[in-house]
């Protein structure tokens, strides 16, 4: 009986193990997971709107059915990013995602300040690389870095009812989001 | 022999439990970090690079991308005030105030994310279509059939959650009590189809 105790303990032991292995493995094995499901219709480095959620179809879980959505899937491999997001009349937000989903930045129309939200974004080898003159250090130029070298870039706009949102959706379509060169 | 089946034993309980552990710990939600007032869930912490290792799993099983804190954050209610579990063939009644906030939306999904199909085609209000009473509150009514005022059909669905998120607001990972953020009432009036 106790012998049988004793493997039970060493069972749960070992189960308590397998448990934080898995959660902790989980991110890297995910087939199911943003970056992977958006990789089929959003190209590398340049702006894809995402269609509005319906009951049947969403690009993604839990969306915001009140907002449009674009996505820029980015890859930082050939050089940094450059994001320019004119702000709708409404609401606008940028939100940075890292490659297993974990959002690393956001900023909203009001946080930038002006009419268009100006980005430049680099992984961190990248921003060391960058000269210390006073071209980067101008205040104007907000630099966001990124800790995986492909990620995305979630822009939305708000549609406060459901006929302001074609407005919502035109506002998204002036988004660029491009290669360095 | 008997120190092979002590092994397969002890495996097979390893296996079992720890998978069950993290099955229920991804399905369920840890208590990490959340902010919990009446009925109302939040997990502020999963917008920022602090998230904890559970939600990190959870959201790259799902694929669900959470909202960024620069963005604002989300509340979510699978059941009412008193704990009871929603359901989409009874009467549920949303009332009163929400925190400080540019704008709030809400929206119903079942429990895997989806938006809750019905004939309607409404799937969540948004703070600027509501209509309020004149000292401000509101009173949103989740029901399979038809209600006056704002009413935010169920289809029957069987289990469904809440979202309440709030945009460009101060509730955020400093928020303790009701006190920061009066979050609506969620009551089930017990009247169902």
């Amino acid at each position: 009986m106790t012998r049988w105790l004793l493997w039970l303990l060493g069972g749960l032991l070992l189960g308590g193990i397998v448990h934080l292995a898995t959660v902790l493995l989980l991110p890297r094995t995910a087939t199911q997971d943003a970056y992977t499901r958006l990789s089929g219709t959003a190209p590398a480095n340049s702006i894809t709107p995402l269609p509005v959620p319906t009951p049947d179809d969403a690009p993604l879980p839990f969306m915001d059915p009140a907002f449009a959505t674009a996505v820029c899937r980015y890859d930082l491999a050939a050089g940094p990013l450059k994001l320019r997001v004119p702000v709708s009349q409404a609401y606008t937000s940028v939100s940075f995602y890292g490659r297993t989903g974990i959002a690393y930045y956001a900023i909203n129309d009001r946080a930038a300040g002006r009419r268009i939200i100006e980005l430049d974004l680099m992984t961190n080898e990248q921003r060391a690389e960058l000269p210390d003159d006073e071209e980067v250090t101008a205040a104007d130029r907000l630099i966001v870095e990124s800790p995986t070298p492909t990620g995305l870039i979630l822009i939305r706009t708000f549609g406060p009812e459901p006929g302001l949102m074609p407005m919502a959706r035109r506002a998204l379509a002036a988004a660029q989001c491009r290669q360095q060169s | 022999m008997r120190l092979l089946i002590g092994f397969l034993f002890s495996f097979a309980v390893a296996a079992a439990f720890g998978l069950g552990l993290t099955q229920l710990a991804l399905t369920r939600g840890t208590a990490f970090g959340a902010i919990t007032i009446g009925a109302w869930t939040a997990w502020p912490k999963t917008g920022t690079s602090d998230i904890d290792p559970y939600a990190r799993a959870s959201i790259a099983r799902s694929g669900e991308l959470p909202m960024g804190s620069g963005d604002g954050v989300a509340f979510f209610a699978s059941s009412d005030d008193s704990g009871r579990a929603l359901d989409g063939r009874c009467v549920v009644t949303i009332a009163g105030t929400t925190p400080a906030a540019r704008f709030w939306t809400l929206t119903l999904y079942d429990l895997d994310g989806r938006l809750v199909s019905n004939g309607a085609g409404r799937y969540g209000f948004t703070s600027q279509e509501i209509a309020r009473r004149v000292d401000g509150t509101f009173e949103i009514v989740v029901a399979p059939r038809a209600r006056p005022g704002n009413w935010l059909p169920t289809g029957g669905i069987d289990r469904y959650v809440i979202v309440l998120r709030l945009y460009d607001t101060p509730v955020g990972v400093a928020t303790r009590t009701a006190k920061d953020a009066p979050m609506p009432a969620v009551t089930a009036s017990g009247a169902c189809a």
